[in-house]
């Protein structure tokens, strides 16, 4: 069974911003909402690194554990997705998340929080698969379209890859090989625990 | 007529005892990817919706091909 997941190889990002553009366009994600953005460590020194970030799908999703109405749910694939209906606007996810996913669009049910609004890894809620609800909720079903995140299809550079974690494994396993370099992927052991398999740093095939 | 009095009383008390769940229920169940769209205009070919496996197949092969240029360029 497949495990989606994302990684962003901070060897590659160059910080356009296409991943947000995409995240933005492809789900029509409402103004002051970011799914997505780009973070830069150690901007303007020497050696600077930028890496994409969005909702992790974490194997042990802290949101899920603290969320006092239960709307969260994960899909077979390991999606972490939630229900807006059920949804309360509380904002407990957003203190437990590790990420800054969780967004909350300025108008909404409860004063000036309305209900939270994250990456779905373009796989929709639990409305229909592909129905106007669902996008008008959640945004575009890509998965159920067989097809991936639209911000890691995107990605110029391919720095951000989404998909079956055993592949993204592999591919960022081949870079490292190649390059001898950037074995380092940000957020992946808070997300799922352990780093992915690649090899020595220095090393060449 | 006490008796009865005594009966309706301690039939009111204790309905109060009993206590409507007040939660939300949770999250609702939500159909598989695999399921497709039923729209076939923005549906990918190569893969039939209903068939996990194929969608699987299809998924994982999008990635190789569309993230990992080494299986392009090499």
């Amino acid at each position: 069974m497949a495990r989606m997941k994302f990684i962003c190889d901070a060897e590659r990002c160059i910080e356009c911003n296409g991943c947000v553009t995409a995240c933005k366009n492809e789900n029509e994600v409402p103004w002051g909402v970011h799914r997505r953005r780009v973070v830069t460590l150690n901007d303007g020194v020497p050696g600077e690194k930028s890496i994409s970030v969005a909702c992790m799908h974490c194997s042990d999703a802290p949101c899920m554990a603290v969320c006092p109405v239960n709307c969260f749910y994960r899909t077979d694939e390991g999606v972490v997705l939630h229900d807006k209906d059920v949804c309360i606007g509380c904002g407990y996810c957003s203190y437990a998340c590790p990420f800054g996913a969780p967004q909350f669009p300025e108008q909404g049910t409860f004063g000036v929080r309305g209900k939270m609004d994250k990456c779905t890894f373009c796989a929709g809620g639990p409305e229909a698969n592909g129905s106007e609800a669902e996008f008008k909720k959640y945004g575009r079903n890509r998965l159920a379209e067989g097809k991936l995140p639209a911000c890691a299809e995107m990605c110029s550079t391919k720095a951000l890859l989404g998909g079956d974690g055993d592949v993204l494994a592999d591919i960022l396993r081949t870079r490292v090989a190649r390059r001898g370099t950037g074995a380092e992927v940000w957020g992946w052991g808070t997300a799922y625990g352990s780093k992915p398999a690649t090899p020595a740093q220095g090393a060449k095939s | 007529m006490k008796k009865l009095f005594l009966i309706l009383s301690t039939a009111l008390l204790l309905s109060a005892c009993g206590e409507k769940p007040q939660g939300m229920g949770g999250a609702r169940g939500d159909k598989p990817a695999w399921d497709g769209t039923g729209v076939a205009v923005f549906t990918e070919p190569g893969w039939k919706a209903g068939d996990k496996n194929s969608w699987l197949l299809a998924l994982r092969a999008r990635t190789q091909y569309g993230q990992n240029e080494y299986s392009r360029t090499n």
